[in-house]
């Protein structure tokens, strides 16, 4: 049951909790479907770091926003490629369509934000927000992957992603 | 006869390249899947690093002392010869977990 499964990937998401972990091992999401959220994931944090790019008022974190779509674009593009290359078609998807839904109503949330206000939300979503991907990367998607071309390519985004919650991390207590 | 003389001119400036001692080398440094390899190496002063990005991200060969600033694009390379001597550790400032030391002799 796909469902069952994206629905906790998309509540940890949300909450931003860990309680992905131990969430229906046995439901696994197929290679197009990892694709698509892994693809939706990445636009996801390339919108923020373009609204961040606007907004930021921190030198530190305009930076970090441009290391994030510096990043996030690598990786989309190479994923773009491989999909093209083994002939498969990213599939729309529950996980898909929450992850997309909560990120335009926090989009829409940031955008009232200014100044230093919109740097701490900003940055502590993007803490939040890899937390949550790299558990999701972690737990269900790579060990659910079957093509040995894209659990790579998820386990280098997951070394990356790691590095990003790292930084933002960082960047967060700086602001402090 | 004009090519004649370019031609022993060339001549002359290869033997000139052979005769001139070759002690400067020349060393690779890969970055590849976020990690810097050799973490650990050697040169001397004279030699010339060629860093390698065989990654799809784009990276920088940072010295901590401020010594170089190398930015790498994406499956792109660039050289640097090594003028000071010293150790000295170095990262990616996009990367920062990409850590590692480079040691300078004289």
């Amino acid at each position: 049951m796909f469902i069952r499964w994206s629905a906790a990937l998309a509540a940890a998401i949300l909450l931003s909790s860990p309680a992905l972990q131990g969430a229906c091992a046995a439901d696994k999401p197929t290679d197009p479907q990892i694709a698509h959220i892994a693809y939706t994931a990445g636009v996801i944090d390339i919108n923020a770091a373009k609204q961040a790019q606007k907004k930021a008022k921190s030198k530190d974190v305009k930076a970090f926003a441009e290391d994030m779509l510096r990043d996030h674009e690598a990786v989309n593009k190479q994923a773009l490629a491989l999909v093209k290359k083994l002939n498969v078609t990213p599939e729309d998807n529950d996980t898909s369509k929450a992850l997309s839904k909560q990120a335009s109503d926090k989009l829409a949330e940031l955008d009232k934000l200014d100044g230093a206000a919109f740097d701490k939300a900003y940055v502590a979503n993007e803490v939040a927000y890899h937390k949550a991907v790299n558990g999701a990367l972690e737990t269900q998607l790579i060990p659910s992957a079957s093509n040995a071309e894209l659990k790579s390519l998820l386990q280098t985004g997951l070394k990356i992603f790691q590095g990003h919650q790292q930084h933002a991390e960082h960047v967060a207590a700086e602001l402090k | 006869m004009r090519s004649g003389r370019l031609f022993s001119i060339s001549i002359a400036l290869v033997v000139a390249a052979l005769v001139v001692p070759a002690r400067a080398a020349t060393i690779e440094i890969t970055m590849e899947n976020l990690v810097i390899s050799p973490a650990e190496i050697s040169a001397k002063v004279g030699d010339t690093i060629t860093w390698i990005n065989k990654d799809v991200f784009a990276h920088t060969a940072t010295a901590k002392n401020g010594d170089f600033d190398v930015t790498l694009p994406p499956k792109k390379s660039a050289a640097s010869i090594l003028k000071k001597a010293g150790t000295i550790d170095y990262y990616c400032r996009y990367h920062p977990n990409m850590k590692a030391t480079l040691k300078v002799e004289p």
